[in-house]
């Protein structure tokens, strides 16, 4: 349910590069899910939060995208990203960049105060308790590392998905456990991010559970990659899709139309 | 596998991820110490307060440290011991030669000290015709098996029991012992009574200090094995060799850090021995040593103060950090080709060694953000991590063609128009290579991706594309 | 020896003023650390280090046996031998024991156990079981509090496999903090204190997991660390 406010909620919505390139059913999913809830969502032009500059100690880059992205995003209400890592980039990252810029740290600490990762801003700040979605079958969810632990979201994607008729949550061990992600580390530590992926498709696989769920699309192309290549029969989506009801809309990820 | 090499991670890892050995080990740890801390933490209500207190405590004490540095001394030196101040491995090499040779020793026993591994002690001592004999069981194995130790409480973690079933085989038939034992009851009795003996002979013992207490001028030393306590008991000499972070102003400080440090390092309570010792024998002892020194090492630890990285010198050795680091579990210590593994050498490491050599230790890592999460002393392990690979960005150790993919990449990031033109032909490419199955088992110069996992392909439109097509540009209709 | 005017001394001072950009504390600015230390502040004790002494004394007990130390509990401190002897013949120890030069220790009637063959002084290699007592112990974690002294041979905690303490329930704290204040008044000299040259703290047998990470008790210290526990608060509730 909306809430009953009088003026509209405008929200801008950080698409996130990858699901701008890899998966843009998850943009959609995240706009309905936000406009079912009375927001209005606006997309402002963009590229990347700055984190592949950031993690690879590049301060110089990452402020001038850091720069862009306040400039673009500053006038809304709220920013939703539907991704905890970008989210928390922006939340977390952006004010601790522009030491000696006390101007560009009063923005980005106010950008940083709006800046929210899309199934906390669902629940805690909209109050949606629950979705209108089906989805048959069981599922297991993955908490990605900066949405746990740079923004907090653990519960929140449960008790929605608690509400999505049809679907049974089975935990995996170990679900805080980052899955070998980690940005440029996966490619550039490649042989250590995969054995990192190995434990945590293992942990998906001892569930039982048909479809894994997860927040960001970096961990979820990463797993979904693992998981293809052992020939799993794990299907694999962002969790805003299931939330959504829109997960006729795209083939699970890293599979074909007709499966 | 290049022990001492920060430079060589990459191939030990390589090499790590194939020992069988080592992953079983690797597994035991992670299935053991994760849910023995949280267990231990659940049952202290008080834990995160704690840890606030000990934050907030350590970080008043390296604000003052030489402060209170002098009133350890003042007062050690008031309880009849000697303190040495040294600023490099060689000067505390040095100290701890000069005191072995005031008795001729023959032999030096040795409690658990990262320090004596971060000074290369052993190897020194060996040169100069002191044998040094661990006495920690973990150590100890390492010692016969020749490596250094693979983590900072456990030092032998990497070994199953069958690899020290055959290392006591083999060294322990100079002590007459033959069979080979195969139940972790018989080994530790084994080594026991071989150990027994080591300390009766033992001129000199050597043990690190986890504390030292500067109103009482006291070392104190946590052990669960009490191979700490006859080590500095039995001998004539005891030395302690420490560092200069490890002070503390009272008892009761001491207490605050001692309530965080064994349930974060192994679950326990309380280790079960806590021994804090001040000066030599007194005249109505009946036992202890004669002589009591205490060797302080600097090493680069007092250039850490006052910037980003003073932060680091609050770790209290606990080893939480890389009980649970993905990394850690796949690699095992020995990768970091370092003395301090895991999270917190990750980030000590460059600290003492320079950047330039090290570049690789704080790359190696997701960032995920567990080391922190746990970290007693709520380090800010990934904030440190970033902080090095920044200098490493500065400095020339990142790659050309790194630097070169980032600026590029970076480029069209900071124009939103190209970045989105460039963006729409990249996904059309990938879309129509992965079209068949929806992902790619192959993309020329993305090896380290699909070597190990396939590439999903992207959906073949990018969102703001699709979002201008539906919405019309400027957002919502 | 390193003193004062010691060149590396010097330069480890120096660099740690440099690097937190600052000279020498002031004389006044010393005080106040000085008293930072003489309040001896606690920090923070958690609550199960509080209550009262019966509480204190069951709930040392839990802790103590949840570290792989039996307890047994005894009526009067007379009955010590007696518990003792019966200790090492339930679990078919040694009875010659050797027992800590303490007054009040050796002052109980060892003689009334003639199975036991009781000696003094540290400990030799061949001890199998040290009988001693302890300063004080600590509910928090189950923890003995021994000090080194001519009455307590710090080898008799460590060198035979069979440890029992004497323990008198009144002696039983919550919190490490009340051990250090009794430390403070017992060993009170001029206008500081003089610490023993070592306080073990022991919480149940020496351990190792440094084999496969499975736990083994008696690593180098003893195997078993049994409390004889003197019930001498009855009525005081």
């Amino acid at each position: 349910m909306p809430p009953a406010s009088e003026k509209p909620v405008n929200v801008g919505l950080f698409v996130t590069c990858l699901v701008d390139l890899f998966r843009p059913s998850v943009g959609f999913a995240a706009v309905k899910l936000m406009e079912d809830a009375g927001c209005t969502v606006h997309v402002p032009d963009q590229t990347c939060c700055g984190q592949p500059a950031h993690n690879s100690g590049d301060r110089g880059h990452t402020k001038a995208i850091a720069r862009q992205v306040i400039a673009a995003f500053e006038r809304f209400d709220y920013v939703v990203a539907p991704s905890g890592s970008c989210a928390g980039m922006i939340a977390v990252h952006y004010p601790e960049l522009f030491t000696g810029e006390p101007d560009w740290t009063k923005r980005a600490r106010s950008l940083a105060a709006k800046t929210h990762e899309l199934t906390a801003f669902l629940t805690d700040v909209l109050g949606v308790d629950t979705v209108t979605a089906a989805w048959s079958g069981s599922a297991t969810y993955h908490d990605s590392c900066a949405g746990l632990r740079e923004m907090k979201v653990r519960e929140q994607p449960r008790k929605l998905l608690g509400s999505v008729d049809g679907l049974e949550l089975e935990e995996m061990a170990d679900a805080d456990v980052c899955c070998g992600f980690g940005g440029t580390f996966c490619v550039k530590y490649g042989e250590i991010s995969t054995d990192i992926v190995s434990r945590k498709t293992n942990n998906i696989a001892a569930t039982g559970a048909e479809m894994l769920l997860a927040g960001d699309m970096g961990c979820l192309l990463n797993m979904a990659g693992r998981l293809r290549r052992e020939g799993s029969a794990v299907q694999v989506r962002h969790v805003a899709e299931v939330l959504a009801g829109t997960t006729d809309q795209a083939p699970p990820i890293g599979e074909a139309k007709d499966g | 596998m290049e022990f001492m090499n920060p430079g060589a991670f990459k191939a030990n890892a390589r090499e790590a991820l194939t020992d069988e050995n080592l992953r079983s080990a690797m597994g035991q740890l992670a299935a053991g110490f994760v849910p023995l801390r949280q267990a231990a933490v659940d049952r202290l209500p008080e834990f995160d307060l704690l840890r606030e207190r000990a934050r907030e405590l350590k970080d008043h004490i390296l604000a003052n440290l030489d402060f209170y540095l002098e009133r350890f001394e003042r007062n050690c030196t008031a309880a009849g011991g000697q303190v040495h101040w040294c600023a490099t491995a060689e000067d505390a090499r040095q100290a701890v030669l000069a005191i072995c040779r005031t008795v001729d020793a023959k032999t030096a026993t040795k409690g658990k000290s990262m320090i004596a591994e971060e000074i290369g002690l052993n190897p020194f001592l060996e040169n100069h015709g002191i044998e040094p004999v661990e006495t920690d069981l973990g150590e100890y194995i390492i010692q016969l098996a020749d490596e250094p130790p693979s983590h900072i409480i456990g030092p032998a973690v990497h070994k199953t029991k069958d690899q020290v079933s055959d290392l006591f085989l083999h060294h322990h038939r100079k002590h007459g012992r033959t069979e080979r034992q195969t139940e972790p009851a018989k080994m530790v009795a084994e080594a026991r009574e071989i150990l027994r003996q080591r300390y009766l002979d033992a001129d000199v013992g050597i043990t690190g200090a986890n504390y030292l207490i500067a109103e009482t001028g006291s070392s104190v030393i946590v052990t669960n094995e009490g191979n700490g306590d006859l080590t500095q008991t039995l001998p004539k000499i005891h030395i302690v060799v420490t560092s200069l972070e490890k002070v503390v102003p009272t008892l009761e400080d001491m207490t605050t850090f001692l309530r965080l440090l064994a349930r974060s390092a192994t679950g326990q309570e309380f280790s079960a021995y806590t021994t804090i010792s001040t000066g030599p024998r007194r005249p109505d002892d009946p036992d202890g040593p004669g002589e009591f020194h205490v060797v302080i090492l600097d090493n680069g630890r007092s250039a850490m103060l006052g910037g980003e990285v003073q932060d680091m010198l609050r770790c209290i050795r606990c080893g939480a950090c890389m009980n649970h680091c993905p990394v850690y579990h796949s690699v095992g210590g020995h990768s970091y080709g370092a003395v301090y593994v895991g999270p917190m050498g990750a980030v000590l490491t460059p600290s003492l060694l320079g950047i330039a050599e090290t570049r690789h230790l704080p790359c190696a890592s997701m960032l995920c953000g567990r080391c922190e999460e746990v970290c007693p002393m709520q380090i800010p392990l990934p904030r440190l991590l970033r902080h090095w690979r920044e200098r490493a960005f500065e400095g020339d150790g990142v790659p050309a063609a790194e630097r070169w993919g980032l600026s590029i990449w970076a480029w069209f990031a900071r124009r939103p128009w190209l970045y989105g033109q460039g963006a729409r032909l990249a996904v059309r490419l990938l879309r129509y290579l992965g079209r068949e199955r929806g992902r790619l088992g192959k993309l020329w110069g993305a090896g380290g991706w699909t070597d190990g996992r396939d590439l999903p392909a992207p959906e073949g439109r990018t969102f703001q594309e699709l979002w201008r097509q539906r919405r019309g540009k400027g957002g919502a209709a | 020896m390193a003193r004062r005017g010691d060149p590396g001394r010097e330069a480890i001072f120096a660099a740690i003023r440099q690097s937190l950009g600052r000279p020498a504390h002031s004389a006044e600015a010393r005080r106040e650390l000085d008293d930072h230390i003489g309040k001896h502040r606690a920090n923070l004790i958690p609550q199960r280090g509080k209550g009262d002494g019966k509480e204190l004394v069951d709930r040392f007990r839990a802790m103590a046996e949840a570290a792989a130390c039996t307890v047994r509990t005894v009526a009067a401190e007379a009955e010590v031998p007696g518990a003792v002897a019966d200790y090492l013949r339930e679990n078919n120890l040694s009875t010659r024991i050797t027992l800590a030069p303490d007054s009040w220790l050796s002052g109980l009637d060892w003689a009334s156990q003639p199975m036991l063959e009781t000696r003094g002084g540290p400990a030799r290699n061949e001890d199998e079981v040290a009988v001693t007592p302890a300063f004080a112990a600590v509910a928090e974690t189950g923890t003995l509090v021994a000090l080194s002294g001519p009455d307590h041979p710090t080898t008799l905690n460590f060198m035979p496999a069979s440890h029992v303490v004497a323990l008198r329930a009144s002696q039983v704290v919550g919190a490490y903090e009340e051990v250090w204040q009794q430390l403070r008044k017992a060993t009170k000299k001029g206008r500081g204190f003089a610490m023993p040259r070592a306080v073990n703290m022991i919480t149940g047998p020496s351990r190792t997991a440094d084999i496969a990470l499975t736990i083994q008790l008696g690593a180098h210290g003893p195997r078993d660390l049994h409390i004889v526990l003197i019930d001498d608060q009855a009525g005081q509730e």
